[in-house]
């Protein structure tokens, strides 16, 4: 032990000596620009990105001999798509410079606002992008809405390159009679809601039913139903909103069912989130076995992921449970269940006197692979969440856009007709996938970006002011930019607030308030 | 050979000295044992690995592993790992661009490599949770591994991890994504 400690004593002098030596053999010059580009960087990366880039020159660091020069590319939305396109470019070029645009003061999008709040895992991923936003050669613009405040055409004449990952903000509608009733509402609302999107808090779903039907069967709808059946104590240690936590602890709904028009094979959602479903606590499965006949059968040729879902989902209905599940099920108080074959026909409103609630009413038809039966069947329920899949919509209307399958017509996500404008994430592909796809369509996306760059599609020969020029353009029409050290100051309040309750952060809910933070 | 002979015999050496003294607290074996551990964190920098790499035998005793990736565009990196790197962060340490977006918290599938054959069964089996997050995975295939859950032994020596690529040739290939 003694020649041990003696050794790494000896290490660490002989370690500083060599860094000391490394220091005395360099230049004077090299030592102080060092020192002061590191400084400068920290104080004034986000008031003037060309002081900074001035530096670059001065130092010759860095492929850029004039800020001017470089490739300046701006990206539109910063969940997801837009970050990990936004890391792909920064990674690969070691000359450019991205601009992350966002509607709201804060960053991450989906990974804030749609990941589930008893998903705090897949949150992680705000680490990378934090990352990636503190990067030298990247920028955080938040609360400017491009295609409002600033135009796509005014950033494509400030950049070298847009790439537009705005996401899908709109839901798909179902087109029956009867959705725009009170007390129906669609996930990408119900989930804003109770994940804090400033634009969904005056939703205040009515939670006073005992039924709930879910329409669509993928991850969102599961996320869904989880929220609402979860017991309180779970949810309590999440970031989910307190006033959305105030009424699920009010909320008298106990049976969900989630209704599919496809069958037990076709089931949407990934076997996470069934698996999660399956083991929820305080809750039992209540499936109709005939939903099942003969899948067992058709599962011989399917894909692994495909096949391993549908043997837990019929593990889940249809096998008698061992004796620890059964006595867990027969202690749960709330209940969930899948339906199949069920297309919706129609929402009914029937109002009963004394009641003080409206009770809807949802019909159904049995619609089976091959036959369309015709059968019709009534759904009594209080609450109908319809989550059949997210929808992208048109910012402005310089950019192409199909509006049939709701994504900008692109090829590897070059935006077609249009040089210089790219896509990537639901944008692009359509609101699918989980985060692995999404970076895969990212980094697809600027791969594509930088093949044009190094082949000359992107013309990179005139020099582009980037944010500097749109900044005029925003003090002109009122628009103040939240920088990501403003994100961060609503961030260490939002997770100081959380800390006093127990949670990992109290999201703040309004614009407003967000804004009143920042310029405090 | 005359190299691998030596580092089997070190090895056992290192095996044996550790078993006749199993609780001894103070002395670095016991840390070695350390390393040997399949299901050890990844290790960080510690002052006892700057010890490791002052005494040549000691080194070979704990275990070089040698680790090939192949990266997206199909070029060949090799590295040198010990026993107990974790594959994910050992891609960080070197600049291989393999993604960690729930940080091995196995949340997501971006850490996706495929292993090669000869390796694969040497693995111990994938949990279920794994297996759930590789269902998710771009391009499984069945030699499909996360990169976070692949911990390095001796017995991976040679081990070739190869990256997805990315949707593009995917598309090329004529796969068309469906709606949902």
């Amino acid at each position: 032990m003694i020649g041990q400690k003696l050794l790494f004593s000896g290490l660490r002098t002989s370690a500083s000596r060599w860094i000391n030596r490394l220091n005395e053999g360099e230049t004077f010059l090299t030592h102080v620009s060092f020192k002061k580009v590191t400084g400068i960087r920290i104080q004034f990366k986000i008031d003037s990105k060309y002081v900074l880039g001035n530096f670059y020159c001065i130092n010759g660091r860095g492929q850029a001999s004039f800020s001017s020069c470089s490739p300046k590319v701006c990206i539109v939305g910063s969940g997801p798509a837009g970050f990990y396109t936004a890391h792909h470019v920064i990674k690969a070029r070691q000359d450019a410079e991205v601009d992350i645009y966002e509607r709201l003061p804060v960053p991450f999008g989906l990974v804030r606002f749609g990941v589930a709040p008893d998903h705090p895992e897949v949150k992680n991923v705000i680490n990378t992008f934090t990352q990636t936003a503190k990067h030298s050669r990247c920028n955080f613009y938040g609360n400017i809405n491009v295609g409002k405040d600033v135009s796509v055409e005014e950033l494509q004449q400030a950049y070298h390159a847009v790439v537009l990952s705005y996401g899908a903000e709109d839901n798909r509608k179902m087109g029956i009679p009867g959705e725009d009733l009170a007390g129906v509402y669609s996930a990408k609302d119900f989930v804003g809601w109770y994940n804090g999107l400033p634009s969904c808090q005056k939703l205040n779903p009515d939670l006073s039913c005992d039924t709930a039907v879910i329409l669509g069967q993928g991850n969102v709808a599961l996320d869904v139903a989880r929220i609402l059946l979860s017991p309180i104590n779970i949810l309590k240690k999440t970031d989910i909103t307190q006033p959305a936590l105030e009424a699920l602890e009010k909320s008298q709904v106990r049976r969900v069912l989630i209704v599919g028009r496809r069958g037990p094979i076709q089931i949407a959602c990934t076997i996470k989130e069934l698996r999660e479903m399956a083991k929820l606590p305080g809750t039992r499965p209540e499936m109709l076995a005939a939903d099942f006949d003969g899948i067992t059968e058709a599962l011989k040729n399917v894909p692994r992921p495909r096949k391993r879902l549908t043997e837990l989902l019929l593990k889940t209905a249809l096998e008698v449970p061992n004796e620890e599940e059964q006595e867990r099920r027969s202690k749960a108080s709330r209940v969930w269940a899948f339906q199949f074959f069920r297309s919706p026909v129609e929402v009914l409103a029937i109002k009963y006197t004394g009641v003080k609630s409206n009770l809807k009413q949802l019909e159904f038809f049995h619609v089976s692979a091959s036959v369309l039966t015709g059968e019709l069947e009534d759904v009594p329920c209080g609450l109908i969440i319809s989550s059949i899949g997210y929808k992208s919509t048109l910012i402005d209307p310089s950019v192409p856009f199909d509006s049939h399958k709701a994504i900008v017509p692109n090829i590897n996500g070059r935006v077609q007709q249009v040089a210089g404008l790219y896509c990537s994430g639901w944008l692009k592909t359509g609101p699918t996938g989980v985060i692995a796809t999404t970076m895969n369509n990212s980094f697809d996306t600027a791969k594509s970006l930088l093949d044009d760059m190094a082949s000359g599609t992107v013309d990179l020969s005139a020099s582009k002011a980037g944010f500097h020029s749109i900044t005029g353009l925003l003090e002109k029409r009122g628009v103040k930019p939240v920088l990501f050290s403003d994100w961060e100051k609503i961030d260490s309040v939002e997770t100081s607030k959380g800390e006093a309750i127990g949670k990992p952060r109290e999201k703040i809910l309004t614009v407003q308030e967000m804004l009143q933070v920042v310029h405090k | 050979m005359a190299a691998s002979a030596a580092l089997r015999c070190s090895m056992g050496l290192t095996f044996r000295v550790s078993r006749l003294i199993p609780d001894c607290t103070t002395c670095p074996w016991r840390q070695l044992k350390h390393y040997d551990s399949p299901r050890a964190s990844f290790p960080k920098t510690t002052p006892f690995m700057s010890f490791q790499t002052t005494n040549r035998h000691m080194q070979t005793s704990i275990g070089e592993v040698n680790v090939v990736y192949v990266d997206r565009s199909g070029q060949r990196i090799p590295v040198k790992a010990k026993v107990g790197d974790n594959v994910l962060y050992l891609a960080h340490k070197h600049g291989i661009e393999l993604e960690g977006a729930c940080e091995a918290s196995l949340a997501c599938s971006t850490c996706h490599v495929y292993v090669s054959a000869a390796h694969l069964g040497k693995l111990p089996e994938p949990d279920e949770r794994e297996d759930d997050m590789l269902d998710m995975a771009p391009m499984l295939q069945e030699n499909s591994r996360l990169g976070c859950q692949i911990i390095l032994t001796r017995e991976l020596e040679g081990i070739e991890l190869t990256l997805p690529k990315v949707t593009r040739n995917f598309y090329v290939d004529g796969h068309v994504p469906k709606p949902h």
